[in-house]
């Protein structure tokens, strides 16, 4: 028995898997017949796909009002030209021929678990806080609250509690993050924590495709799918991510939530609208100084290195991160090495290579590896540098979070390029001193004139340090 | 500012002495992306455009054993993981604007190659199925012959079948064809595609175009597989 047929003998099955969502007909798996019985009965409603007024042009799915990210094509089946959004064609394309479905047939009623969390830790004392803060705003169906809480602070944990209650309460709750590896790697941790919820984890090319689960993990793209379907959104690593894909994401957590809903933010570097609204007294926020073993946040080293912009273009290290490469505290420790751009890895990676083995870094070429976001061995790479296969890894901004390593050096090049913003360096020196074990690591960056976002950033370490040392 | 059609990277174009006077008018690609584009360059077979180090491959040999009916096809690049993908991105999942990738590309392997005969050639794009229409909204071997300076007659049609996979299996075995013409043609025919893989397709094409009096069949594709 296929699962259409599944579906089209349940009514509640057929809530489930179409309630709270906003679809193209061909990501409705239905039979023909039975699509058209649900279009007939008005139990699906089509709505415009592309909103086009007056001049201005939004995607409904996406947000995208960007002309940059609309095309045209001349359609076969009307014989009109169409707008179509290329923000989110991976999707499926949004264009003006066919329209978005929204359900509006049976309600779904999500089980109401009455002692759902099967996790047996305990949260330190700077997480329980936050931990009640975010429940609280649950309970007390807050609009939003922000959890600022330090690289390694243990985020997932802290929103266990938070989730019992919403769980408890019949809701339904998406976690969401721009970052794919994010998702990964909390799916097995919530599964283990709520043995008898349904969870499913939404990324490109994960297993699960229906998304009709009570607690739903998701990146950006997926969360597009929904519309006003749940109750807790929580939205992981919000900061300074790509500005378009960052907006795509705020929109699809609007459109996402429900009219009555809780959002909770969780980052480690808040953009500086929050920022202004906590000011303000206009956003609940809760702060987690201190990372899980209960450490102060590596301080990251400034080091100005002349001409470095002009030297790595001609594929010349400096003196300077020869000479701490020399003298490491601990040369057991794996190396990060962060560079702005695909094209200057490459073209690094080869004299990296040597003055590693030179200063006795690395014994052999292949304890090295470069990795960056379009690299199709990215995952093993990083495997192998987890295991201990590899001692360096010299990459992009990619790594700069949810990615952790127990014990790690970190040493960004050009740390004073553009695309390494304040948020970026404070992910970036995050990844040092992450397990109990060895808890300081060394984070350096080395610039040739300190920018805006470097000064920044390793304020914003040193104010979170202060507010730890307090606790 | 330009930005790479494909992967949205800021298009950079170091002006050195050596790039300044290769640097094309409308560059669309990326530096990086061009990069993973393989012209097909050196040797390759005078019929099908395959890579080969003698002048017709052992397929085109076999063709011509049974009567072949195109000319010539002439494939711009090597079918690899990057133009799969692209051609993935741009056909299946619709981003029409992606054919502008291949549009200089295209333009000038047409003026070159069909030097000769490009004033007397008609552009005809293979027809879309019925169902393949519905899905994508445009035909993707139109969208190429529409970027090419030269008449286009879709003269092609696809048979309507209503069951695919039964009519596959039969057409097999009787070697139907696909195809009917709505419109004798007289002149020379040029049919533009996306890639070559086996040549029947065109063939099959062909092979309708000259019963009904074309002189001659050649083809133009972007990519060889
Ligand atoms: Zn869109
Ligand atoms: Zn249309
Ligand atoms: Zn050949």
């Amino acid at each position: 028995m296929n699962m259409d047929k599944l579906i089209l003998c349940s009514p509640r099955l057929l809530a489930e898997s179409l309630s709270g969502k906003r679809l193209l007909e061909e990501e409705i798996s239905l039979p023909e017949k039975c699509f058209h019985v649900l279009l007939s009965t008005k139990q699906l409603i089509p709505i415009p796909a592309i909103e086009n007024q007056k001049g201005s042009v939004k995607c409904i799915r996406c947000g995208n009002t960007s002309k940059y990210y609309f095309s045209e094509y001349p359609c076969g089946i009307c014989q009109q030209k169409h707008l179509y959004c290329r923000n989110c064609i991976q999707m499926g394309r949004i264009s003006e021929c066919k329209p978005l479905y929204i359900w509006n047939g049976a309600e779904v009623h999500w089980p109401k678990h009455s002692n759902p969390l099967t996790w047996e830790g305990k949260l330190t004392p700077a997480q329980s806080n936050a931990a009640a803060q975010l429940e609280k705003a649950v309970i007390e169906k807050l609009p939003a609250c922000l959890c600022w809480a330090v690289c390694g602070a243990g985020k997932s944990e802290m929103l266990f509690p938070a989730i019992t209650a919403a769980l408890k309460q019949g809701k339904r709750i998406a976690l969401a993050s721009p970052r794919v590896d994010v998702i990964r790697e909390l799916f097995p941790r919530l599964e283990q924590a709520f043995q008898d919820v349904t969870i499913e984890a939404l990324y490109g090319g994960s297993e699960h495709k229906a998304g009709k689960s009570q607690l739903i993990l998701a990146t950006t793209h997926q969360l597009m799918r929904y519309y006003q379907a749940f109750d807790v959104l929580i939205i992981d690593e919000v900061d300074a991510f790509p500005f378009y894909l960052d907006k795509s994401l705020m929109y699809a957590a609007k459109q996402a939530a429900k009219k009555q809903s809780t959002t909770l933010y969780l980052t480690a570097t808040p953009r500086k609208n929050f920022r202004l609204q906590m000011k303000l007294g206009k956003l609940p926020h809760v702060f987690v100084p201190l990372r899980y073993h209960g450490h102060l946040l590596p301080v990251p080293k400034l080091k100005l290195a002349f001409h470095l912009t002009s030297q790595l273009a001609n594929k010349k290290l400096p003196n300077a991160f020869q000479k701490w490469l020399m003298n490491r505290q601990n040369p057991q420790r794996q190396l990060l090495i962060f560079g702005p751009k695909i094209s200057m890895i490459k073209e690094l990676k080869e004299v990296i290579t040597l003055l590693l083995l030179q200063t006795g870094a690395i014994s052999a070429s292949e304890e090295l590896q470069a990795v960056y976001a379009a690299d199709k061995d990215r995952e093993a790479k990083i495997k192998q540098f987890r295991n201990r296969e590899l001692h360096a890894l010299i990459t992009t901004t990619i790594l700069e979070r949810g990615v952790t390593f127990p014990s790690v050096d970190v040493a960004v090049l050009a740390a004073g390029h553009e695309v390494f913003n304040e948020a970026a360096l404070v992910q970036i020196a995050g990844r040092a001193g992450r397990s109990a074990d060895d808890p300081s690591g060394e984070v350096i960056f080395f610039h040739d004139g300190k920018t805006d976002a470097i000064e920044k950033a390793r304020q914003m370490i040193l104010d979170m340090n202060e507010r730890g040392k307090k606790l | 500012m330009n930005f790479c059609v494909y992967c949205h990277e800021r298009i950079e174009q170091p002006l050195t002495w050596s790039t300044w006077l290769t640097v094309k008018k409308n560059n669309v690609l990326c530096i990086s992306c061009t990069g993973k584009l393989e012209m097909i360059s050196g040797k390759r077979c005078k019929v099908c455009s395959r890579a080969w180090s003698s002048s017709i491959c052992l397929d085109c040999q076999q063709w011509r054993e049974l009567g072949d009916n195109i000319e010539r096809n002439y494939s711009i690049f090597h079918y690899n993981e990057t133009i799969c993908e692209m051609i993935t991105q741009w056909k299946f999942r619709g981003d029409y604007l992606l054919r502008e990738m291949f549009r200089n590309e295209l333009k000038s392997a047409f003026e070159k190659q069909f030097a000769n005969n490009a004033a007397s050639l008609t552009v005809i794009p293979i027809p879309l199925s019925e169902s393949r229409m519905q899905e994508r909204g445009f035909n993707q071997s139109l969208a190429l012959a529409e970027m090419l300076d030269a008449p286009i007659k879709q003269v092609l049609r696809r048979k309507s079948g209503e069951k695919q996979a039964k009519k596959n299996r039969k057409a097999r075995l009787k070697r139907d064809n696909p195809f009917s013409i709505t419109e004798p043609l007289k002149q020379a025919a040029l049919i533009v595609d996306d890639i070559y893989t086996t040549g029947t397709t065109v063939r099959q094409a062909a092979q309708q175009l000259k019963f009904h009096g074309c002189p001659e069949v050649y083809s133009l594709t972007i990519a060889r597989s």
